[in-house]
């Protein structure tokens, strides 16, 4: 078995693991950094990421107003000290970017412009037209390539975490293109693999966000935090459901019914003159109430509403949305320069993660984790749109510099030791490899987990539905240890990664259920029919989710509050 | 749902553990009308033969994952239409490329084709963070914005007759984005990117088919850049003869 050393591994290619890499780098230029990714980095999901990145910029902007925006945003669940540094390193971080060539679009002055995002009180999200996330990646990725001591490991998928004395030493990764497993030793890991969208049937998400580092963390012992707060966007193409940026409303977009009222602003849904730049969660809820007011479309994938661009004028739309007109186009068949584009709400974010401090670190020693795969508590109950393309850049860049720190004091392990994790690992996965004996099919056991988590862990919750998706989730991951395996090539076998990939997913998915189960209050993107209200005297702080063969245990952390006290959220 | 229809798709199967030489395999398959080519490779996948191999990941034409030949030209699969072809369809790994296993192909040669073009802003001294963001005019933007499009989804080099031919060619992907950078108003790196666009398998490998720019699924126009790329490096050589390298 090959092993190989280095003094950081970082697993993942996108913003926030590029960033953690380069950080890395900076913190100690003879550092040796593995980028492990199961994935090109440039395919990471980032890429999909459309409407901006916020930090502070302009005279009329502080940071004070973006710390309150983000709190109020949260549902006053983000961890407040967390919050005040993300704004204060914000703008650091985007001009960084700017520096190594992102195209951010410019006023005529040549300064940086920004656009209004939902939940910000002023116009602070840096943008690339429509493609931020695409800019942002392929500027991090091409800077990164000047660094020969960030060595990547493309197509490379991590299974496990190599642990020794309860610190973590490096990881199992599995060469998709040899089928062979091997040891990328490292003092500290840091994660970096994004979200787990796919556990849901609907969503905004790439076919690779399948919770991965959620999975190996959670496995290794360390707990995922606030898994319960899922964000629905609300505006997604349905069928695919693939993306329509927020900046649509940002740049003056209009949500209308089948009426063709603007709904936001005749009915009161609580978002006050804010109307579409409402947040993501109070609007999806509104969009669900219309339909369920009978007020919906009816489409060939279910009842949507309409997003209508027709008054922005072409010349705008080409300049400030060019994708947005693309994905219509060519997904729905819809111009979006004469036609309103069908929308409705989405499953985009997990707001929970992997539990981290400030500085990404988890109580696994050596153990970080940044970007969305991490819960660092900046998010809360309901994240602001915008926010969390900087946070990969400001928590990435965070926990690659401390990772540095930590691994200069650390032991590699021993590699007797660590070899035999490996050795077992490579068991594990030669026993899924063309494992001909079983009655379940990945495609079915994953179509009926999506299904689960769609039914019990929607826009709107309740007791009964909630259960029902526990105890599905616990009834599924029995079926996983029966499914059938037909590839028995080792050569790029997607069906051995697409199995171990649904293994992830189960986790994470029942500690989303197990999570949303128990919180009996409406909190941002939590919102139950049965407990229909914010309660703090019970309810503020996290939840933790901890792994246990016998099912998840569920337990509580405090929310550090700071100068901004809970109050109604109200806009 | 969409009208369901049946089609029948031919895909190129290869697998070195097993086979000499690729093969194909038709799979007859229901398939809705709004698909596009790489919803039939799913549903073939997840309902019909699990050992098939191909890469996906956006569904949204940005990752730039799903590059493969549909009847024998270079398509980006998740935004093709299924209905832009008849009964039958032909799937086959890119053109120009090793071929891994099945649909996918090695990019090894391109990773470092792209690197070597040192796709990133160089200048003589770095900015510090506190200096803040560099002013661009929007016309400074513009002229090199279209050529920081590319997904690099390798379409191109399927479609180039001279990267069929010439191993040392650097690309259409790999000068665009050369290209990108030395029009970039806060770059100042020309001098040694343009070193390497005059290199053998540089620009003037280049034989002008347009083909690239033709099947770029995201309007890049990697032969204008080029073109460009062709005049603006002669002009730093024939500079270079007046100024040697480290004078100034």
């Amino acid at each position: 078995m090959e092993v190989i050393e280095h003094d950081v591994v970082v697993v993942g290619g996108g913003a926030a693991g590029i960033r953690a890499a380069i950080a890395a780098i900076e913190e100690d230029p003879n550092v040796s950094v593995a980028m492990v990714s199961k994935v090109y980095p440039m395919r990471s999901h980032t890429v999909s990421a459309e409407g901006g990145a916020a930090a502070v910029a302009r005279e009329d902007d502080t940071l004070e107003m973006h710390g309150y925006d983000t709190v109020k945003g949260s549902d006053f669940l983000g961890d407040q000290h967390v919050i005040e540094y993300f704004v204060e390193e914000a703008p650091k971080e985007l001009t960084l970017l700017e520096h190594w060539g992102c195209p951010w679009s410019r006023n005529e002055d040549g300064t940086v412009a920004t656009r209004a995002f939902g939940g910000m009180t002023t116009k602070r999200t840096w943008f690339a037209a429509d493609k931020v996330g695409f800019h942002m990646l392929h500027a991090l990725f091409q800077h990164s390539m000047q660094f020969d001591r960030i060595v990547r490991y493309d197509e490379q998928f991590v299974t496990r975490l190599l642990m020794e004395d309860g610190a973590v030493k490096g990881v199992v990764a599995l060469d998709m293109r040899q089928g062979e497993v091997r040891l990328i030793r490292g003092r500290a890991v840091v994660l970096a693999t994004g979200g787990a969208g796919k556990c849901f049937p609907f969503t905004t998400n790439g076919n690779i966000k399948t919770g991965d580092g959620m999975a190996l963390a959670y496995r290794a012992g360390v707990p995922l935090k606030d898994m319960e707060f899922v964000q629905y966007h609300p505006t997604g193409l349905p069928g695919t459901g693939i993306l329509i940026t927020e900046a649509t409303r940002g740049e003056g977009g209009h949500l209308k019914n089948s009426e063709g009222t603007r709904f936001l602003v005749e009915y009161d849904y609580g978002l006050g003159t804010k109307a579409e730049l409402g947040p993501r969660d109070m609007i999806s809820r509104a969009i669900i109430q219309e339909i369920q007011a009978g007020r919906g479309i009816e489409g060939p994938y279910g009842q949507y509403v309409h997003l209508d661009l027709t008054h922005l004028g072409e010349a705008k739309l080409k300049e400030r949305l060019p994708f947005v007109l693309e994905l219509a186009r060519t997904y729905v068949g819809v111009d979006p320069v004469t036609q309103p584009i069908p929308i409705r709400p989405v499953v985009h974010y997990m707001m929970g993660g992997v539990d981290t401090n400030i500085d990404g670190a988890t109580d696994l020693p050596g153990l970080y984790a940044a970007g969305e795969v991490a819960c660092v508590s900046m998010n809360g109950a309901n994240r602001l749109g915008s926010n969390s393309l900087t946070e990969c850049l400001v928590f990435g860049a965070r926990s690659g510099r401390c990772a540095v720190a930590f691994a200069r004091g650390a032991s590699a392990g021993d590699e007797a030791s660590l070899r035999a994790q490996g050795e077992e690992e490579a068991h594990r996965i030669e026993t899924l490899r063309g494992k001909n004996k079983g009655g379940e099919t990945i495609a079915g056991v994953r179509r009926e987990m999506q299904q689960a988590m769609e039914d019990g862990c929607g826009v709107y919750r309740e007791q009964g539905s909630m259960d029902a998706a526990v105890s599905a989730l616990a009834q599924l991951k029995g079926r996983y240890a029966d499914l059938v395996l037909r590839d028995t090539s080792k050569v790029f076998n997607t069906e051995i990664i697409a199995a171990l990939e649904l293994g992830n997913m189960l986790d994470v998915a029942e500690a989303v259920a197990v999570s949303a189960a128990q919180r009996q209050e409406s909190r941002g993107a939590h919102t139950r029919r049965d407990f229909t209200t914010r309660d703090d005297q019970n309810w503020l702080h996290h939840t933790l989710c901890h792994f246990d063969p016998a099912g998840p245990r569920i337990d509580r952390k405090p929310v550090t509050l700071g100068h901004w006290e809970p109050e109604e959220r109200k806009y | 749902m969409s009208e369901v229809t049946k089609k029948t798709v031919v895909v190129t199967r290869f697998d070195p553990d097993q086979d000499e030489v690729p093969k194909t395999q038709s799979y007859e398959i229901p398939v809705q009308s709004d698909w596009k080519v790489l919803d039939a490779l799913n549903y073939i996948k997840d309902e019909v033969d699990p050992t098939l191999s191909h890469r996906w990941s956006c569904r949204m034409a940005v990752c730039g994952s799903c590059g493969m030949m549909v009847n024998g030209e270079p398509k980006l699969t998740c935004k093709d239409a299924l209905s832009n072809y008849g009964n039958t369809i032909e799937v086959e790994p890119l053109a120009n490329f090793p071929v891994v296993r099945d649909l996918v192909v090695e990019l090894d040669g391109f990773m470092e084709r792209f690197k070597k073009v040192k796709p990133w802003i160089i200048r003589a001294k770095e900015l510090a963070v506190e200096e803040g963001a560099t002013r661009q005019s929007p016309q400074e933007l513009a002229d090199f914005k279209q050529w920081s499009m590319c997904i690099n989804c390798m379409l191109c080099y399927s479609a180039c007759p001279v990267v069929g031919n010439d191993p040392h060619f650097l690309g259409p992907a790999a000068i665009a984005l050369g290209h990108r950078y030395n029009m970039d108003s806060r770059d100042e790196g020309s001098a040694e990117r343009n070193e390497v666009m005059l290199e053998e398998g540089g620009v003037f490998a280049c034989s002008y088919a347009n083909e690239c720019s033709e099947v770029c699924p995201k309007d890049v126009d990697p032969a204008a850049a080029v073109q460009q790329g062709k005049a603006l490096s002669l002009l730093d050589w024939a500079k270079g003869l007046v100024l040697p390298r480290g004078s100034e």
